[in-house]
């Protein structure tokens, strides 16, 4: 029974094979390391889409493991990149300023630098003054540091309320899309400090590089995303291959039976609850630099429950499934509504899939929740032969209500 | 002999219906236990209030040689404490193997940062594979459980208990759905865990209460009818006529 | 003295020489160098004259020359209403005959500048409200209380003591508490209104208790103080100085951008002050250079902060009102008080009204949902689709009916059938096979949302359609000028009550409702006695459903009929059953007045910003799920436990 650990979980090995060949295929394609085959901007998708991958992972873990359906992940997504949102913009800010005031007859005093960048920054919702939430948005460090913090803090005090009172099931789902509605009006807000809904922006520039040129930064960025990437699954992996997995596993199938075996239930499920969060705040913490902006429609519930259609249709319950739902379904997604897709002529109308994507991915995703619930990843148990119980048995007897299924009730 | 568990005064209304009402029951550290009574008499309620799933209305519920009040623990402590349940309908985690099952029930540091970093160490694989071989389910330790038939997930349920080491563990209808030669299997099992722990049993079937031997609580209206042996009980005219008499 | 000339010359007009027939005419000629040349100085007694001539011309005539209708024939020197004519002028006389027609040379057409027209506005404003017709008079009312003046105050009494008006009575005391000559009369005029709510009323209290803040140096003389300030307390040190400044009792500070300046002024060969430009980098440097500049004499010498306080202490910092008349000021306030005391609580009811008005648009949104959740224990997230499906429907018959009334009739029915087509096909299509499934039912209706949300939006564009409300729901119904309420809010409420009703009568009193209760507490017993569950759940939830469309009619008359309608409602409306509990109508109804009640209430609290009183207002309910996770009315017991 005991062996090492990639050797006990050889899909991590074959993962990390696959994303390492596909980065190294990437580089040697771009514009700044290779043949110039691949657009710099298609670039940024692909480092997108590996940051999307990360947030899918995180949120496998918290759903297809412990049984929690999030609808608040990308709102944690979201906060890691407002958090490293403040850093690029205040600092490329100060940059241009002090540039702009080299000019002047008398050197600038430090508080006429940041006034200037103030001013700069929070023109738009006219204010001149930096809000107290910009307080630590000239330190790289401290900035790095609240990427992680603000996520988790918000993540740990959500979490220990909502299962503190045992709210589970689709209870749960509403009340963080709540919480995610509530931030993102929150942030529509001007005087919210974060320059309401215009949110960040210019945050492809990055300060202290500006001499270096997109191409070079984009294949940075895809490499710093692959990495994290890689990291994150290995972590992943970490957590669900022992008895940590375990618990989480129980506790998605029978909280109540976890419980009388002694583990403190709500425990497990803040920790991964944050966790998973503070690796979204680290996916969208190297999205956004990538994205160039960021608006508090980022925050939107829908971006949530986007994030679980991914993993719903890449197969939850399974590591790569969640990253190959996020990189088909939003990759699939860029194709479509990008215009790129050919349009469909029926004849009597035609089909320009701009228009009709949305459609076809609400539909496909009603048939693979109703035919497919492994999803993608289905696909490989079934190549592989494998065949899994059913989870849920049936009724295991005739009384009604004594002998369901435990989950099914909830 | 100092009592386990004691169980005084203990009220609970559901919606104006009084499930438990005043009720006290104690037990010894090693004594096996059998509790009968018709349905609804609160048998179901009173293991959901001694593991913490139903908060009393009044009363005091104390366990152990320090006589911790359960009252004020969450399920998860109070099954920490020592207290195991095992419930009518086998309820174990189907997607998982059998030795993850069992490793998960064995007796460890339960919080989540200890639970992270732990490793099966060689014994603990060891005591897994001789719980499975105890409860005859040596050969089936890779297998999903979901794989197993009802009478193997009842032992695997039992298996987990044992993994847990508890001192008092409550047991539901245990011979439910088992073949003639697994209930006497699950007789002598139960007697023998007796010998070290508490244990009380909860059945409606007569003959398997009379095959335990034990002392037996009679409930009626969430309230204890009658107690002492099997026949003593049984010649309790209260006791005909609410639930003997009636089948 | 002029007066009196004037009188001489009205009682003598009959002897001269050019007198035309009647009074007004008379009096013209007889001034009649003062009226050529008129200005505002001079022209008054004039004008006065005329009003008061009691001839029936001389509003005419006053209006008129206003309106430079009035001219002077060149050759005798008479008046004429003039009016432009083919090749001149047509002339009136001025007793209203017509006088023929003249070349335009030979009228001097009058035209008084604006202080002369204003004199003779006045002076109009006393016979257009003594005016028989009420419009005329209300017009005249209307522009008095527009802006307000003292001269209008003698001409508001004498109509008054003519026309015994209400209307006029208070504006005449509106106008009193602002101008009367004595403060009794005034105090007595602001008394006389109580705890009166009008606006009009309020605007005329306000400029009487306006203040200004004041620096006083030694004894304060004839000033009306409404509160003295001290500074550090009720006021900054920064404001109070700055008040010396702009008085001009004291120096201006140096600002960091005149400093700036003046040592930008002072470089000479790289250096200020002695000190290298390079080095000015900090605030501290700057300081230390203006001050050794200071030293030099080069530049004026700034205010240190020694100074500013002796300045500060030398002063005493107060409010002052405008108004100098004590009593009138305390009469003032003690009136606003008095009003304001009464207005908090008409505010409150009407904050009332707005509460059970969004609580009802929130109950019609969310009454749907608590039955396919409350009962089915579906969670349909395509139920704002199903909301945005009503509301265009409305907007599609409107295409078809033009008039909005029975189109709206039709609509109402035909929304319903249209989402209980499309509940009863989710149902039978995916619903069906993913019971006891939740999570995944939310999924699969949220795939559903989706399309629906798209297949809109190819359907009718991304812009706002209109669903207009017949014109009898236009407007409001106003109890006075605090608490009002609109028609339309008025409708939706009873249609909600409505709904209410019509719920309860189905399930408490039709075969369907005690099937539906059947199914919902134990689905096999239910079936082993002849109830088909598939049936009960397909209606319950086309029914959900179909509640769901009336529902988006009545919210897209008020609201913008777009594909993202739902959206805007689903997440309230699931607050709504979550809070108020599940499987109860009454959880329902509780839930909306309390969501409907908190987000109007810190709305109240934060008027300025609605986005944020919806933020505060979720964070609420989610600490409110803390202290009752089942919700305002709960199901206890076992039934709830699993």
């Amino acid at each position: 029974m005991r062996q090492g650990f990639l050797s006990r979980n050889p899909s991590v090995l074959v993962f990390l094979l696959i994303l390492a060949l596909f980065t190294l295929g990437v580089t040697l394609l771009s514009h700044a390391y290779g043949s110039a085959f691949l657009s710099t901007s298609f670039i940024k998708t692909l480092g997108k889409t590996l940051c999307l991958c990360l947030v899918a992972l995180a949120m496998d873990l918290v759903w297809g493991y412990a049984g929690i359906l999030s609808l608040g992940h990308m709102a944690f997504f979201a906060l890691g990149g407002y958090m490293i949102g403040m850093w690029l913009m205040y600092a490329r800010t100060e940059e241009i300023v002090v540039q702009a005031l080299a000019n002047a007859p008398l050197p600038a005093t430090p508080q006429e630098i940041s006034n200037g960048v103030a001013s700069q920054i929070f023109g738009v919702v006219g204010g001149a003054e930096l809000p107290a939430v910009w307080t630590f948005a000239h330190s790289l460090p401290l900035q790095l540091a609240l990427v992680v913090l603000v996520p988790g803090l918000l993540a740990l005090a959500f979490g220990w309320l909502a299962f503190r009172s045992r709210v589970t099931g689709v209870y749960l789902s509403i009340l963080t899309q709540a919480m995610t509605l509530a931030l993102a009006l929150h942030l529509f807000q001007n005087d919210s400090g974060l320059r309401g809904n215009n949110g960040l922006s210019g945050l492809q520039n990055i300060p202290g590089l500006g001499g270096v040129s997109q191409d070079r930064l984009s294949v940075w960025f895809f490499w710093a995303s692959a990495a994290a990437l890689a990291l994150g699954y290995l972590l992943a992996a970490w957590l669900v291959s022992g008895k940590f997995g375990s618990v989480l596993r129980a506790i998605r199938d029978d909280e109540q039976r976890v419980r009388f075996l002694g583990y403190s239930v709500e425990g497990y499920k803040l920790f991964i609850f944050t966790f998973t969060a503070v690796v979204a705040a680290v996916a969208g913490a190297l999205y956004y630099p990538q994205a160039g902006i960021i608006n508090p429609a980022e925050l939107a519930p829908i971006a949530s429950i986007y994030l679980a259609v991914w993993v719903a249709i890449g197969g939850r319950g399974r590591l790569y499934g969640a990253v190959i739902g996020a990189a088909f379904v939003s990759l699939l997604s860029t194709w479509f509504t990008g215009g790129r897709a050919p349009d469909v002529n029926l004849g009597f109308a035609t089909i320009q899939w701009v228009d009709w994507w949305q459609i076809l991915l609400g539909l496909a995703f009603v048939l693979v929740t109703l035919l497919a619930p492994q999803g993608i990843g289905g696909l490989f148990d079934w190549a592989a032969g494998l065949r899994h119980p059913a989870r849920r048995g049936a009724p295991l007897g005739p009384a009604e209500g004594a002998l369901q299924e435990r989950e099914a009730t909830e | 002999m100092s009592a386990l568990l004691e169980v005084s005064g203990v009220s609970v209304t559901f919606d104006g219906f009084r499930a438990i009402n005043n009720l006290s029951f104690n037990i010894g550290a090693q004594e096996l236990r059998a509790i009968i009574g018709p349905n609804g008499a609160g048998k179901t309620t009173f293991m959901d209030i001694v593991t913490g799933k139903t908060r009393p209305d009044e009363g005091s519920v104390t366990f152990g040689e320090r006589s911790v009040s359960l009252l004020a623990l969450s399920e998860s402590r109070i099954a920490q404490e020592g207290i195991g349940r095992k419930f009518q309908r086998p309820t174990v985690f189907e997607d998982q193997t059998v030795f993850d099952n069992l490793m998960m029930a064995l007796k460890k540091p339960r919080s989540p940062f200890s639970v992270l970093f732990f490793r099966p160490s060689g014994r603990d694989a060891a005591r897994v594979e001789e719980l499975a071989a105890e409860v005859g389910l040596g050969d089936h330790l890779a297998r999903k459980s979901g794989e197993l038939s009802h009478g193997q997930k009842q032992w695997l349920e039992i298996g987990m208990l044992l993994a847990q080491e508890p001192r008092l563990l409550l047991v539901d209808e245990p011979a439910a759905g088992m073949t003639l030669a697994e209930r006497e299997h699950t007789t002598a099992l139960l007697v023998e865990m007796a010998k070290t722990r508490a244990v009380v049993v909860v059945e409606h079937d007569m003959e398997f209460v009379r095959r335990l031997n034990c002392k037996v609580t009679v409930l009626h209206e969430g309230s204890v009818l009658a107690e002492g042996s099997l026949d003593h009980v049984t010649k309790n005219p209260a006791v005909i006529e609410v639930y003997l008499g009636r089948g | 003295m002029r007066f009196v000339l004037i009188l001489l010359a009205v009682v003598l007009a009959p002897l001269s020489v050019h007198a035309q027939g009647t009074p007004a005419a008379q009096i013209l000629s007889e001034n009649r160098a003062l009226v050529e040349r008129a200005s505002r100085q001079t022209i008054g007694p004039v004008i006065e004259a005329l009003a008061a001539s009691g001839d029936p011309a001389a509003v005419t005539i006053l209006d008129a020359w206003a309106n430079r209708g009035l001219g002077l024939r060149a050759a005798d020197g008479a008046f004429f209403l003039i009016a432009p004519a083919e090749g001149g002028w047509a002339l009136t006389d001025l007793d209203g005959a017509p006088a023929g027609t003249a070349a335009r040379a030979e009228i001097d057409q009058l035209r008084p500048n604006s202080g002369v027209r204003g004199l003779i506005a006045t002076a109009l404003v006393r016979f257009q409200l003594a005016d028989p017709d009420p419009a005329r008079r209300s017009a005249a009312m209307e522009s008095i209380a527009r802006d307000p003046s003292a001269e209008h105050l003698e001409p508001l009494r004498a109509a008054l003591a003519q026309t015994p008006d209400p209307a006029l009575a208070r504006l005449e005391r509106l106008l009193t508490l602002r101008f009367g000559a004595t403060p009794e009369e005034r105090v007595a005029a602001i008394d006389s209104f109580g705890a009166d709510l009008g606006l009009d009323l309020r605007a005329a209290l306000n400029p009487l208790v306006a203040t200004r803040r004041l620096a006083i140096r030694g004894e304060a003389e004839n000033l009306n103080i409404a509160r003295n300030l001290v500074p550090g307390r009720d006021l900054t040190r920064e404001e109070a100085y700055d008040l010396l400044v702009a008085q001009g009792d004291a120096p201006a500070r140096l600002t960091l951008q005149a400093q700036r300046e003046t040592l930008v002024g002072q470089i000479r060969d790289g250096q200020a002050a002695g000190i290298p430009v390079a080095d000015l980098d900090s605030q501290e440097a700057r300081d230390r250079a203006y001050t050794a500049l200071e030293a030099q004499g080069a530049v004026p010498a700034a205010a240190t902060e020694d100074e500013v306080t002796a300045a500060l202490e030398a002063h005493r910092f107060a409010e002052v009102y405008a108004e100098p008349d004590r009593a009138v000021t305390e009469a003032a306030s003690a009136a606003l008080t008095r009003i304001g005391r009464t207005v908090g609580l008409m505010q409150a009811a009407d904050l009332a009204l707005d509460a059970a008005s969004l609580a009802s648009i929130y109950f019609l949104a969310a009454i749907g949902l608590a039955i396919t959740f409350g009962v089915m224990r579906v969670i349909n997230m395509a139920h704002g689709e199903f909301i945005m499906m009503g509301a265009y429907t409305g907007y599609v018959t409107q295409l078809w009916i033009a008039d909005y009334t029975i189109s709206i009739l039709v609509a109402l029915p035909l929304a319903f059938a249209v989402t209980f087509a499309a509940g009863v096909a989710m149902e039978r299509l995916v619903i069906r096979h993913l019971y006891r499934r939740p999570l995944e039912t939310l999924l699969a209706t949220f795939g559903i949302s989706i399309a629906l949300q798209q297949l809109a939006k190819n359907i009718f564009g991304t812009q706002a359609r209109p669903l207009t409300a017949p014109a009898w729901l236009d407007g409001a119904l106003s109890f006075n000028d605090v608490v009002s309420i609109s028609y339309i809010r008025i409708a939706i409420f009873v249609l909600a009550l409505i709904f209410l009703g019509v719920f309860l009568i189905i399930m408490k009193r039709t075969r369907l409702g005690l099937e539906v209760r059947a199914v919902t507490q134990n689905p096999s017993m239910a079936a082993s006695m002849g109830i088909n569950p598939d049936r009960i759940n397909m209606l319950t939830f086309g029914l959900g459903s179909g509640i769901a469309g009336v529902a988006g009619v009545a919210i897209g008359l008020f609201a913008k009929v777009t594909s993202e309608l739902g959206q805007d409602y689903i997440v309230q409306s699931f607050m709504t059953v979550v809070v108020g509990g599940v499987g109860n109508i009454w959880g329902t109804l509780a839930g909306a007045a309390m969501i409907g009640g908190a987000q109007k209430g810190i709305e109240w609290l934060n008027p300025s910003n609605t986005l944020a009183a919806q933020t505060y207002m979720i964070l609420l309910i989610i600490i409110f799920i803390q202290f009752r996770p089942r919700g305002i009315i709960a199901l206890k017991g076992r039934a709830a436990g699993d």
